[in-house]
């Protein structure tokens, strides 16, 4: 066959091929995270998610400044409104949407500054315990996938590290660092972060040894390529949709735990900053009186998390390679 | 890269000669240990998953690696690579021997040997897009001075194997099987590579579209002068792309000969068996053949069975040295084969018999080398 | 008379936010009883979907359609209410799948599958059920059959359990056994096996087998009639010796002229089909094979090609079918005397051309 010839068929071929796609053509390509993107923007149950986080990063970012009162303005006690020994604590009124809390601040006020609390507690903690389990379980997990057995000694030792955190209850564990570092807004973080280090870790471990033994690892290293690079770029990257929705449903938990640590009293010792936990626990002696004052931080937190609850359950579902088509 | 010297002839020929050969290959062993216990793990047993192959694959020719699941052909495939390090034996790539060689050396050796794997969409990233895929191995080789030569090199590549360059920014999910076969060809072959072991390449594809690869690998050797290791189950579509066929039973090679000459003169009772087996697309044909029905299952490469391997399915075993004389290949005409009766049973002195079903137990096979621990669910706080 | 007659037989799925799609499209054959009818076709062709809605296994949920006929016996069988399916589901009609292990339940023992079956469709129970399931994995082949029923799916290789989940579809004595690709997971010499059991059992039971597989090689050697699928239609309908020897729709050509054949010589150039399955037209616009066809004629588009019907047991879906004459190309006999075991090849039949002139491959 003639050199001619055959660049003739050749090129017949290609106009071919580009024919059979050519409704493919016009696009440019669809990475995975474009395609999972599109598919959470026809999850409902993502839209919800993400409208109520939206208003949450609204209210908490913006809301500060256009509160009506002071949140540590005691204006109810000032006004003589508010007699919380008596059990006087007036609700809701035109000019105090909320009512007042027990010290005669205004309730709506606190709640709204507070949002910018409970965001920075949650995001930070996740934050925390995000990045220190992100390390663990990614030494680990590219140890034991691709470090041979040097690799899956190191592997060993980590791991038992991190089954001691889970042998902990998790409340117990943050109590007792918080009962270690004194009370504080930090300790709380740092509490609510370690727990979730351990999660963390194992997941990212595993989705990273599963990745390892994938064909695509085992051809990068047929290139050539070093297994550094292997790791970094390709197991790594893989390896990081699960961790992603985790730390999304993490926020969720970060809230309520660190609402649950400033109600045992861990928590910033300053209750003049209002934060939904702390709200929560100032509450608690008037639960008889006026429950909505327990009730309107504790929507408020469940609200939210509901929101990044959702949004964390519509990305694993987007993310799931099981499925992609 | 010019190597017509050894592809001209188109006729088959009999094992080459040492000296024209580019991978030699020589009793080749990779046991798996089988680990059990909680805290300290006790090697309790090995998976013979390759146990003592020679072979040689001569240059610009493909051999063809064909045997059941189980039957060691892999991981004989990634050993040679050194993807899996072998238990013993020797690899020797044009002169070098691989088993030996430091590891940043034998990285930078992996430009000249390449694989394509059974699964196009498992073996790519699907975080990459396809020229990324490709640019991947030139860089971690240093090929091509700047980004605009790699491009072109890319490009060339793409072209090759049939593919327009728009797929250039286009990720794996968004082609077809036989597209994505191709771009696994393409990454294996921008490196310029003289070895490529393709591990049942056309096993994952559509009927249709498996024809295409095969022709597509027929041409790139004849263009390019490539060496092929072809790793497959299916017989017929190795004795088509291959000049040399081995067939592979428990972790040992039965038996090596010309593909024609596999097919027109087995000689080992597994090979016959094997053929046997396999359906023809033409009903003159499947109804006049002899099937040889093997007895029972594959028994466990961690307890293989003592003598000859397939003694204890053969058809044609014989009370005497089967069950206790391992067969060594020995060279009958063009082929090589290891049956202690293979002229015998050629020559039609030795008949068939009944042979009955042993049982075989998957849990003997052990676990899988590397088994991995799933990642365990999240438990949730307070 | 049929014992199974399908007609037009239609599965859409419709999900949100996913595109429609038509698995199944209008897909009519036949099954006479104690007939072998293999359903041919590459993935997507919608051969299992096809066999899931005879045996009314696919989800009954909104945005799943089916629609046409499947008359079993005089009975529709996509109008029946649940009950009455279940009923005939495992006592007149059994499916084997294609994975063993996942159709098979991890946590109860085989001897508990096989009677399970035999309790609800003929009544047995206790020592009766068990001395005839010890039969049925005897019948199948399976060694040593009262101690295996009381073993677990996973103490099994694949061949046997392959053979367990036969033992369970046959004890009733089904009419009809629909086979999902029953050999794909196992290898050739267990398939060799596992094939020659289905045969034996068609043959002495009398048992009607639909066979749906991707392989050709199979088919020549088991089906009566076969049905060869393209886009979820049946595209060619021929008896076994006429389709291979004389096909006419021009996909069955390209199909036979792909597979690398075992008596074939090294290194003949395959002619495959140009393109992938994911480049079809909508049936309604005209022949689905069209965009991959290398005998296309300007009246392919434009509107689903008619059935033809030549003579009886033959019938092809195409306006320019390949004329009987230029079969495809039997394998030029490479001089290769026939092996003494393993079969020959057809050996002293010349190669017929015409067709592959065609077609070139679309590899470069």
């Amino acid at each position: 066959m003639s050199m001619t010839e055959r660049a003739r068929r050749k090129a017949e071929k290609l106009d071919r091929l580009g024919e059979l796609a050519a409704a493919r053509d016009d696009e440019r390509g669809v990475s995975l995270w474009q395609e999972a993107f599109r598919r959470l923007r026809r999850n409902p149950a993502a839209i919800v998610g993400a409208v109520i986080l939206g208003i949450f990063l609204v209210v908490a970012v913006l809301g500060p400044f256009f509160v009506p009162y002071g949140p540590t303005d005691t204006i109810g006690i000032r006004e003589g409104l508010v007699k919380s020994g008596q059990g006087i604590i007036p609700g809701p009124s035109a000019d105090h949407w909320l009512g007042f809390d027990h010290q005669g601040r205004d309730e709506f006020s606190r709640l709204v500054v507070g949002a910018r609390q409970t965001l920075l507690v949650g995001v930070v903690s996740t934050l925390i315990g995000l990045a220190v389990g992100a390390v663990i379980g990614g030494v680990a997990g590219a140890a034991a996938g691709l470090g041979g057995r040097w690799g899956r000694w190191v592997d060993g030792i980590l791991m038992r590290v991190i089954d001691m955190m889970l042998a902990l209850p998790s409340l117990l564990l943050a109590v007792s660092i918080a009962a270690l570092l004194g009370a504080g807004l930090d300790t709380v973080m740092i509490a609510v972060g370690l727990v979730s280090v351990p999660v963390f870790a194992r997941l990212l471990r595993g989705s990273m040894i599963a990745q390892s033994s994938s064909d695509y690892v085992l051809a990068a290293i047929s290139l050539g390529v070093r297994r550094s690079k292997v790791a970094l770029s390709h197991v790594l990257p893989n390896s990081l949709a699960p961790v992603i929705v985790q730390a999304t449903l993490t926020l969720a938990t970060a809230i309520i735990e660190a609402a649950a640590l400033s109600f045992l009293g861990l928590g910033n010792p300053d209750t003049a900053v209002p934060e939904w936990g702390v709200m929560l626990a100032d509450a608690q002696p008037y639960l008889g009186i006026r429950p909505a004052l327990a009730i309107y931080p504790a929507v408020a937190i469940i609200v939210t998390a509901l929101g990044f609850t959702l949004l964390g359950e519509a990305m694993r579902e987007a993310l799931d390679p099981k499925l992609r088509k | 890269m010019t190597r017509e010297a050894a592809v001209t002839d188109g006729a088959a020929t009999a094992v080459p000669v040492r000296g024209d050969s580019l991978v030699e290959v020589r009793d080749l062993k990779v046991h798996f240990p089988i680990t059990r216990g909680i805290l300290f793990d006790r090697v309790v047993g090995h998976v013979k998953a390759v146990d003592g192959v020679d072979l040689t694959i001569p240059r610009g020719r493909t051999y063809g690696l064909v045997g059941e699941s189980g039957c060691g052909k892999s991981t004989l495939g990634r050993a040679i690579l050194r993807l899996t390090r072998p238990t013993s034996g020797t690899v020797v790539f044009d002169g070098i021997e691989l088993t030996g060689l430091p590891a940043d050396r034998m990285r930078a050796m992996r430009r000249r040997m390449q694989m394509i794997f059974q699964d196009p969409m498992s073996s790519l990233d699907p975080r990459q897009n396809v020229e990324s895929i490709l640019i991947e191995g030139l860089q971690a080789h240093g090929i091509g001075a700047d980004r605009a030569a790699r491009r072109k090199l890319i490009t060339r590549t793409l072209d090759a194997v049939g593919l327009p360059t728009w797929a250039l920014s286009r990720y794996p999910h968004e082609f077809s099987g036989g597209q994505r076969q191709r771009i696994g060809i393409a990454r294996a072959l921008v490196l310029g590579p003289d070895l490529i072991v393709a591990d049942e390449p056309v096993s994952a594809l559509d009927v249709s579209v498996q024809a295409q690869v095969i022709n597509l690998l027929d041409e790139l050797q004849e263009e390019l002068g490539l060496t092929y290791l072809v790793i497959a189950h299916d017989l017929a579509v190795v004795r088509h792309i291959s000049d040399v066929v081995g067939v592979m039973y428990l972790g040992t090679l039965v038996e090596e000969a010309p593909s024609d000459r596999l097919y027109s003169q087995p000689l080992h009772p597994y090979t016959r068996a094997l053929m046997s087996a396999v359906p023809v697309p033409d009903p003159d044909v499947e109804d006049r053949r002899e099937r040889i029905l093997l007895a029972g299952d594959l028994p466990s490469p961690a307890n293989p069975p003592t003598g000859c391997r397939f003694h204890t399915r053969c058809p044609w075993a014989q009370p005497t040295r089967c069950p206790d004389e391992r067969p060594e290949l020995r060279t009958i005409g063009a082929s090589r084969v290891a049956c202690h009766w293979a002229e015998r049973i050629a020559s039609g002195e030795l008949r068939r018999h009944e042979v009955t079903a042993q049982l075989v137990r998957p849990e003997d096979a052990g676990d899988t080398p590397g088994t991995l621990a799933t990642p365990s669910e999240p438990g949730s706080f307070v | 008379m049929a014992l199974l007659e399908v007609e037009e037989l239609s599965v859409t799925f419709r999900q949100r936010g996913r595109r429609t799609v038509r698995a199944v499209d209008g897909v009519s054959f036949s099954v006479d009883a104690g007939e072998v009818v293999g359903l041919v076709g590459e993935s997507g062709c919608g051969k299992s979907v096809t066999s899931l809605a005879i045996m009314g296994l696919l989800p009954r949920q909104a945005g799943v359609t089916v629609e046409g006929r499947a008359d079993f016996d005089g009975t529709d069988l996509l109008r029946v209410d649940r009950r009455t399916m279940r009923d005939i589901r495992g006592r007149d009609i059994a499916m084997i799948f294609q994975d063993p292990l996942s159709s098979l339940n991890p946590v109860l023992p085989i001897g508990r599958q096989v009677t399970e079956v035999l309790a609800r469709h003929r009544g047995l129970s206790g020592e009766a059920a068990r001395r005839e399931a010890a039969e049925l994995l005897d019948r199948v082949g399976i060694p040593d059959p009262t101690r295996r029923l009381r073993e677990y799916p996973h103490q099994l290789s694949g061949g046997m359990r392959q053979r367990a989940l036969i033992a369970i579809a046959v004890a009733c004595r089904p009419r009809l056994l629909i086979a999902d690709e029953p050999t794909t997971a196992l290898d050739v010499t267990i398939q060799a096996q596992i094939l020659e059991l289905l045969k034996e059992l068609v043959r002495d039971s009398g048992t009607a087998l639909i066979m749906i597989t991707h392989d050709l090689g199979v088919v020549a050697g088991m089906c009566d009639t076969v049905n060869v699928l393209y886009a979820g239609r049946v595209v060619e309908t021929a008896r076994r010796r006429p389709l291979f020897t004389e096909p006419r729709h021009p996909y069955t050509v390209g199909l036979l002229n792909s597979i690398p054949r075992l008596d074939g010589g090294r290194g003949e150039r395959l002619s495959p089909i140009p393109g992938s399955v994911r480049d079809v037209l909508p049936w309604a616009d005209g022949c689905a094979f069209a965009p991959r066809c290398s005998r296309q004629v300007p009246s392919c588009v434009g509107g689903p090609p008619a059935l033809v019907l030549t003579h009886t047991d033959r019938s092809y879906r195409c306006v320019n079918p390949v004329p009987p004459a230029a079969g495809p190309a039997t394998p030029a006999d490479s001089g290769t005397a026939p092996a003494p075991t393993a079969g020959g090849s057809a050996a002293g039949e010349t190669r017929t051309t015409a067709v592959p002139a065609a077609r070139e491959e679309e590899s470069a």
